[in-house]
């Protein structure tokens, strides 16, 4: 990796009592998708934007395009993109007016009817945001986003609270920013996004990154486990799952046991004989091949989502 | 440059965004022109009181302007909008400076029709000094749009700024001269006048209107609220939030209290050596003077 497009290092930002970011530290290379992937509350969006130059760290170093975010100004505004958390735009502008207005705020323009056309909003253009779908609201977000053609994008949980058919469709568009050769720093407490789109994932928990690198060697750590998730008539008594065959680790979550197992044949057999045996009933089992979320639940004891 | 044309590119779409809004179009552009309605109904006859009436009635009209889009602004706050104007480089002065801008130039035209309907259908005597009317208009809408900003900015909701809005709304009207005579009002009333910024602006405009006072007269009342708009402006560039939950910060009260500064002093030096009090008093007895119905009044001389 070349010298980094975002550096962050030692990164620390709380708000009265509630240390929202401890210590974080990651690099983006030039061209990279990378994904901030953890729960609601982690940090992440703290972390965004302050790389946004929103809010201000209590301490730490942060560098984007080689420029200090808080101090560098329109410069530094000029080069980055981004998609907000949590914003709205006024019920009663209408998408062609917002995507104008805010091109006409930069030196750089990209060609906002182009936009409207790649983010499929031609036909929505003369209407009213208050009346637009959360899909179509995003996707002119995203379209907004770019208005100024920046080298790095900043994207806060795009996906987040939309149905499933409407987020493969932002999966498309960031694959083709991603195909165009932008900086893209990705937040999401989906599993699919992060292992869909991103290069490189830092997995954050309570403002801390506890793990980082690609997918794919993120998912090797729970290498050859696949992870079983049963529901059951009755409690089962302390620990009986952990000594099934086959199982490396097993954990409880609110009536539903989440087991990693190495061998799922032999641990499922022996778990129907047991519960035979204990005269429990099997309600539900399903089978995951490893993920992301496994990760995660290895490393914290939590599921990622809840 | 830059700041100057994103203030306009500003102004455009905020003030097609109040004219979309029915509420606002109400209050400032409707409701001002039933009150001349009314007035054409009450006055119709008594043309020497119209020039009065026209001054009162422009006074409202800018005064509007502390309500007008400094409230938008709130809500654009409170909904999370502002905060993503924060990302391209645009800054707070363009921001607060649209607000004015929009409000000057949607306050003008209802201005210029309340002139006009004064003129030819109540048959005021005069065009009055129009001179004066325009700087006046132009001085005290960025005035009070500038108060407004202030307000907008030490409220944490709407509710709170209407509340606030609404107490120092009063002031404005009932002790200003602008709906009741200060002529009327008992001495100790009057005073108090003295520092209230809509004072100078309905009186500056009844003055113009009804050509009663010298052009320097009327600049004290130009100075007085050029002054007010300077400070006004300034504090509320100070206490300017982006962000819905950002804390005002402590010294919030004290930036305040500066932008009263300028009316306290101007105030005083009436209260002390001025002159205003008598003229404003003679000005409206030499008006009850007139025989009603009578074309000529003293004031038109
Ligand atoms: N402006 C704020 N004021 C107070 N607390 C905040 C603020 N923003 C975030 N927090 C808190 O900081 C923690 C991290 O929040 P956030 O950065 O939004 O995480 P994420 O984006 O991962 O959900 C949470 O506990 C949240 O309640
Ligand atoms: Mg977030």
């Amino acid at each position: 990796m070349g010298e980094p497009i975002i550096q962050v290092d030692d990164l620390y930002k709380s708000y009265g009592a509630v240390e929202a970011v401890r210590g974080v530290s990651f690099a983006v290379a030039e061209g990279e998708v990378f994904g901030l992937l953890g729960p609601n509350g982690a940090g992440k969006t703290s972390c965004v934007e302050i790389l946004e130059g929103l809010r201000t760290p209590d301490r730490g170093k942060v560098r984007v395009c080689g420029l200090d975010p808080e101090t560098s100004g329109d410069q530094f505004k000029e080069k980055i993109g981004a998609v907000l958390q949590s914003t709205a735009l006024p019920d009663k502008l209408r998408v062609k007016e917002a995507i104008e207005l805010f091109a006409k705020f930069y030196r750089k323009r990209a060609n906002t009817d182009e936009l409207l056309r790649r983010f499929q909003l031609d036909e929505k253009r003369d209407a009213f945001y208050s009346h637009l779908s959360g899909g179509q609201k995003q996707r002119l977000a995203l379209a907004m986003a770019l208005v100024n053609d920046p080298e790095v994008v900043f994207l806060d949980e795009p996906t987040a609270g939309l149905d499933p058919q409407v987020r493969r469709e932002i999966y498309d568009i960031i694959e083709e920013l991603k195909r165009g050769k932008k900086t893209v720093l990705l937040t999401t407490h989906y599993i699919e996004e992060a292992e869909r789109l991103c290069d490189r994932v830092a997995i954050v928990d309570h403002g801390r990154v506890i793990a980082e690198g690609t997918p794919r060697e993120l998912k090797q750590k729970s290498a050859g486990t696949t992870r079983i998730e049963v529901r059951l008539a009755r409690p089962l008594s302390d620990g009986m799952l952990g000594r099934l065959d086959g199982v490396a680790s097993s954990r409880e979550f609110e009536g539903m046991y989440v087991l990693h197992s190495a061998r799922p044949p032999q641990t499922i057999v022996a778990l129907v004989k047991q519960l035979e045996a204990e005269n429990n009933e099997l309600q539900s089992l399903e089978m995951f091949s490893p993920s992301l979320e496994d990760v995660f639940i290895e490393l914290t004891g939590r599921r990622l989502r809840e | 440059m830059n700041a100057l044309k994103h203030t306009w590119t500003l102004t455009k779409i905020r003030i097609r965004l109040a004219m979309r809004n029915r509420a606002f179009f109400f209050f400032s552009l409707a409701m001002p022109l039933i009150f001349l309605v009314g007035a054409v109904v009450f006055f119709g006859r008594h043309t020497e009181w119209v020039g009065y009436i026209l001054g009162a009635m422009l006074t409202t009209t800018v005064m509007g302007s502390f309500w007008g889009l400094s409230v938008q602004l709130v809500t654009f706050r409170e909904q999370g909008i502002l905060r993503r104007f924060r990302l391209p480089p645009v800054g707070a002065g363009p921001m607060l400076a649209s607000s004015i801008l929009s409000n000057y130039f949607m306050a003008l035209p209802v201005v210029v029709i309340e002139i006009l309907v004064c003129r030819w259908v109540l048959h005021m005597q005069s065009w009055g000094n129009l001179w004066a009317i325009f700087v006046l208009v132009t001085i005290g809408s960025a005035t009070f749009s500038s108060l407004g900003l202030i307000v907008a900015s030490v409220t944490n909701t709407m509710q709170e700024t209407q509340m606030i809005n609404n107490l120092i709304w009063m002031a404005f009207l009932f002790l200003s001269g602008a709906t009741i005579p200060l002529a009327i009002f008992p001495q100790w009333m009057q005073r108090v006048a003295l520092f209230i910024p809509a004072q100078y602006l309905a009186t500056g405009l009844e003055s113009a209107a009804t050509k009663a006072s010298t052009p320097y007269e009327v600049l004290e009342d130009f100075l007085a609220l050029a002054l007010g708009f300077w400070v006004a402006f300034e504090v509320s560039r100070q206490l300017f939030r982006w962000e819905p939950e950002a804390k005002l910060p402590r010294r919030a009260k004290l930036w305040v209290l500066a932008a009263l500064v300028p009316f306290l002093l101007f105030g005083t030096w009436e209260s002390v050596w001025g002159t205003r009090l008598n003229r404003v008093n003679t000005n409206y007895q030499t008006l009850r003077m007139t025989p009603s119905g009578a074309r000529q009044s003293p004031a038109d001389k």
